[in-house]
């Protein structure tokens, strides 16, 4: 692809990591593109391995994720918090993509993953990047007993 | 120091732009600058004061042609980040929105005591800026 093409899928993307707590739509993303909501939704997957829908909402999961391990947070609380309008939604998501309910990953010790910059933590959980499902990293390496 | 980092890679899609963007948006100043043929240019700019070298490294140069087209769209993606520390974050990152630059994050005081914030250089690199936070008093 070209890469002032990748570049306008680039700026929706980052509208997309940037303003997911907000009700995006595939149309709004593709504006930022400079595109048609259909060539968008077909040149996203292909640059970025995801639709773009799929993608706000790992973002919005993602970004849960971060919010339940500092703890102080419910999980209503912070299903609203990312953009999500339906407590069953957001838990079906969150369970389909982490691979356990927001409240068991809420309470588990994520103490390990202090001091990965939270950039890359975010970047790691991405769609696409770990083979379903993404746990970046928590699965692969087991707590010390 | 028995050990130390010389030389950072920046991939560019754009040499020149990215020569304008790291010298005159950032305060960068020119260390090396050798032209080698129509392939290849040796070019290094450092922080005043700093011994340690940004490779502004054009994917044209850097990258063997079989692999350039994977190599720009990499970058253009924007994948890959450049982490730099300011002086005064909140400057610095007002200066760069002045001149129309994608945003990423705004700056905000982060629990890992520095105070950052996210912009993309014109080749589309992650550029995170950041400022170490110091208790007051």
């Amino acid at each position: 692809m070209e890469v002032a093409e990748l570049a306008h899928l680039r700026r929706a993307r980052d509208l997309l990591d940037r303003e997911y707590a907000q009700p995006l739509d595939v149309p709004a993303m593709a504006r930022a593109a400079l595109m048609s909501p259909s060539l968008f939704a077909r040149r996203f997957r292909e640059a970025y391995g995801d639709p773009p829908y799929g993608y706000l909402q790992a973002r919005r999961v993602e970004r849960a994720m971060a919010l339940l391990r500092r703890g102080d947070r419910s999980v209503t609380d912070v299903c609203m918090a990312v953009g999500f309008t339906s407590l069953g939604s957001f838990s079906s998501t969150f369970t389909r993509l982490v691979g356990e309910p927001p409240s068991a990953y809420r309470t588990r010790d994520h103490s390990r993953l202090a001091p990965v910059p939270p950039c890359m933590t975010r970047a790691w959980a991405r769609p696409g990047w770990i083979a379903e499902p993404c746990r970046i990293g928590e699965a692969a390496a087991a707590e010390p007993a | 120091m028995a050990l130390s980092i010389t030389h950072t890679t920046v991939f560019c899609t754009d040499l020149d732009e990215a020569l304008a963007f790291y010298t005159q948006r950032l305060g960068f100043e020119v260390h090396d600058d050798v032209p080698m043929g129509p392939e290849m240019r040796w070019l290094t700019v450092r922080a005043p004061g700093d011994d340690h070298d940004l490779l502004l490294a054009s994917v044209d140069h850097h990258i063997p042609p079989a692999d350039r087209q994977a190599m720009r769209e990499i970058v253009a993606k924007g994948d890959l980040a450049v982490f730099l520390q300011v002086e005064d974050l909140d400057k610095t990152f007002e200066s760069l929105r002045a001149t129309g630059i994608e945003v990423l994050q705004e700056p905000v005081d982060q629990p890992y005591g520095v105070r950052d914030a996210a912009v993309r250089d014109p080749s589309g690199n992650h550029l995170r800026l950041s400022q170490p936070l110091t208790p007051r008093g």
